[in-house]
């Protein structure tokens, strides 16, 4: 798309003495309203959009909330709550800073199955799909240190757990988690680097945000039949017709995610972080976020020791190995068909993946009870947790590991249209949207 | 479509099945492993769902069972008195508020002499604590401190489990934390089942959530805070009001929360509702 010619021609003065100096106008022009788009994208594509807004969002409530917060464990928590009782507002922009925090995860997820389900991942994107997991990998890191600042039960004892992983590593281990903590607990000075650290990573999200977006233009979006665009007619320009969609998906989301906001503003959290932070008691569950859930689950699927590595060790390999999957996922995957539209049994997998992601999920909410694996294989169903997460994680590493290699190579993909046009004359064919008889297209919606 | 609706429910079943499983907890009544044994109880509250509003009368019952017993023991740090005042606060006067807050002794200084004093206190105070440190509070009541109020609405809730928790949604069901505290309340005065060992110095209660049984007596009784309102003088009473009145402590801005989230919520549906229509207009005639 990149190597289409610009369009744009300037038309007053001042649009022609800067395109002469710096053609800002023109880059705005090719990137946002001329710059061409599959015609065929469905609402799954707008969530592009909505993160950035979100960031943004992010971005300015917490700028503001900063004005009024104070990185001291004697001052922290009350100080939130001057926020939530005394400024002006103060309890809006801290509910939106806080469900934010999660409405951004729930976009990103979905983005990121948005681009599991449509291969969206493979080449020419690779190095895209690669900037979006480390805008993932910073968004945790962003979040995890967001969610120490109010100072409360689950911030300090989350900080404990969550910075204690880094001491399972050989011998640097100690060292990292030192340095993490600034000390030998999780004290004054981890809090005050994690303030400043999470007011930091935004703006390096925001950077490789750039990067993302630079890569989309290069290689042009892809689009629900995975077939890359080949002519004129199977593009429509981002203006008007991405714009609106995108305006529409965004406010959809906005509604329930506003919805959140102002009725259920605490629900994505955890009573205990009401509870300023006390070093010497305990909470009965140590839960973290909900969208670091599944990858807690894994952690604490780890019961046993491989070896020379222990299961704390083999807890923290494995979670995070579980991220470095998605870095690997394009050269996993064998196939060279990029939709799961035409691939039967991936599209069965990719579902059975959702479903595997939502149960660790909740499985990482649970205590780590039960006696494991085996003892799930001779019937103790009621309680066994760890023998759940046990099963959930093993199909995780094998959805990646063995499901993308394999069954790129042995499926037999359906027959693909040879080109979004045909694609998406034939589907409108069968009338009002339903697919009519075998041979017509599959659906353009997952 | 059809097929994301299939998916949906395969995932839907596959949760459900293994919540079912997990769900089957071993029951045992003398040594019960999971809290509070006794779920707590689903009152009726004016301040939930989207219009809720704060009942001023009961906010004033609640402060007056505060004032007279909870605040022997239990601080409530957040809460300044000039916050009570008003349409926002429990509906007092500027001039009820003044004389409130002079019935209480604040301990401030130092003074230009040097010295610390004591002095009425004014509505830009905080209600005082009943303990000078928290190692008091826990030395003068067997080795817990009470917690702070200001914020116990909200720091304390039952985990509603699956699939509730996903109704949760539907329902805006954000009373838990003084459902909890009303059947804390009234939850006292039940016998333990048989064989049931209850530490010494504690008190069985089947809805507190951290154990059998916790180190705070039963703190109300019938009778024991008068009502000029007409309002039942019961323990039932007593623990609602003091409820409402926490939950109004814990989050003093609800009313408008709710108020403006309705205001965007409806804004949001028209403008949709419009951008909808527009993106029809600009699709149409294109095949996608």
């Amino acid at each position: 798309m990149s190597e289409g010619h610009s369009t744009y021609t300037p038309k007053t003065g001042i649009e022609r003495w800067f395109d002469a100096r710096m053609p800002l106008p023109r880059m705005v022009y090719d990137s946002f309203i001329a710059y061409p788009v599959p015609r065929n994208l469905n609402y799954m594509w707008t969530f592009g959009g909505i993160l950035a807004i979100m960031l943004v969002a992010q971005i300015l409530t917490g700028i503001v909330l900063a004005m009024h917060y104070t990185s001291d464990t004697n001052l922290a928590f009350g100080s939130v709550e001057k926020i939530m009782r005394d400024v002006n507002s103060g309890w809006l922009l801290r509910y939106m800073h806080a469900n934010g925090a999660s409405f951004f995860f729930i976009a990103v997820y979905l983005h990121i199955f948005r681009g599991l389900y449509y291969g969206s991942y493979k080449a020419p994107r690779e190095l895209l799909w690669i900037l979006g997991c480390i805008i993932y990998l910073l968004m945790m890191a962003t979040g995890f240190m967001g969610y120490v600042l109010p100072w409360g039960q689950m911030s300090f004892w989350g900080a404990t757990v969550i910075t204690g992983f880094f001491s399972a590593i050989p011998l640097v281990g100690n060292w990292i988690q030192q340095l993490l903590l600034g000390g030998f607990s999780v004290d004054d000075p981890t809090l005050n680097r994690f303030f400043a650290l999470h007011y930091l990573l935004p703006f390096m999200i925001a950077g490789v945000v750039v990067l993302h977006v630079w890569a989309l233009h290069v290689v042009g979006q892809s689009n629900p039949t995975g077939i890359e665009v080949k002519s004129k007619t199977d593009t429509v320009a981002f203006t008007p017709y991405a714009t609106i969609k995108d305006a529409f998906g965004m406010i959809v989301f906005l509604f329930i995610f506003a919805y959140f906001i102002f009725f259920l503003p605490n629900y994505l959290g955890h009573p205990d972080n009401y509870i300023v932070a006390n070093p010497l008691k305990t909470p009965a569950h140590i839960v973290p976020e909900w969208y670091f859930l599944p990858f807690y689950a894994i952690l604490r699927a780890i019961t046993f020791n491989i070896g020379p590595i222990n299961s704390k060790l083999g807890g923290v390999l494995c979670m995070f190995g579980a991220i470095v999957m998605l870095f690997l996922v394009p050269w996993l995957d064998t196939s060279k068909v990029r939709s799961a539209v035409y691939r039967p049994w991936y599209k069965l997998f990719f579902w059975l993946f959702v479903a595997d992601a939502i149960l660790l999920g909740w499985l990482g909410s649970q205590p780590a009870e039960g006696g494991g694996l085996l003892t799930l294989l001779i019937g103790e169903f009621t309680g066994n947790y760890v023998g759940y997460a046990q099963a959930a994680t093993l199909f995780y590493f094998a959805f990646f590991l063995i499901v993308l290699p394999v069954l790129g190579l042995i499926e037999t993909p359906r027959r693909l249209p040879n080109s979004i046009t045909e694609a998406v004359l034939e589907k409108n064919k069968g009338g009002s949207g339903h697919p009519a008889g075998a041979t017509a297209a599959p659906e353009t919606k997952g | 479509m059809k097929k994301i609706l299939t998916s949906l429910a395969l995932i839907g079943l596959v949760a459900a099945g293994t919540a079912a499983f997990a769900a089957e907890e071993a029951h045992n009544a003398a040594a019960p492993t999971h809290f509070p044994i006794n779920e707590p109880k689903e009152m009726s509250w004016s301040f939930t769902g989207p219009i809720g509003t704060y009942d001023k009368g009961q906010l004033q019952r609640g402060l007056k069972v505060y004032k007279e017993v909870c605040s022997a023991c239990h601080s409530m740090n957040l809460v300044a008195f000039r916050t009570l005042e008003g349409p926002t606060g429990l509906g007092y006067s500027d001039a009820q508020i003044k004389s409130l807050a002079a019935t209480y002794t604040i301990h401030d200084g130092p003074n230009d002499a040097g010295e610390m004093f004591d002095r009425p206190g004014k509505p830009s105070d905080y209600f005082p604590a009943p303990f000078a440190n928290v190692e008091a509070a826990a030395a003068a009541n067997g080795g817990a401190a009470p917690p702070d109020m200001s914020l116990l609405a909200k720091a304390r809730g039952v985990e509603r489990g699956f699939p509730q928790f996903v109704f949760d949604i539907f329902t805006q069901y954000d009373a838990g934390g003084p459902d909890y505290i009303h059947s804390l309340l009234t939850g006292y005065d039940q016998t333990p089942p048989a064989g049931m060992v209850i530490p010494e110095g504690t008190h069985y209660n089947p809805y507190f959530m951290s154990g059998v049984s916790l180190k705070m007596p039963k703190p109300l009784s019938d009778g024991q805070v008068t009502y000029d309102d007409g309002a039942p003088q019961t323990v039932d009473q007593y623990s609602r009001d003091v409820a409402a009145f926490l939950m109004w402590a814990a989050e003093p801005h609800m009313e408008a929360r709710k108020h403006t989230g309705i205001n965007v919520l409806f804004f949001l549906l028209v403008f949709g509702g419009l951008v909808y229509l527009v993106k029809r207009k600009v699709w149409e005639g294109v095949a996608h």
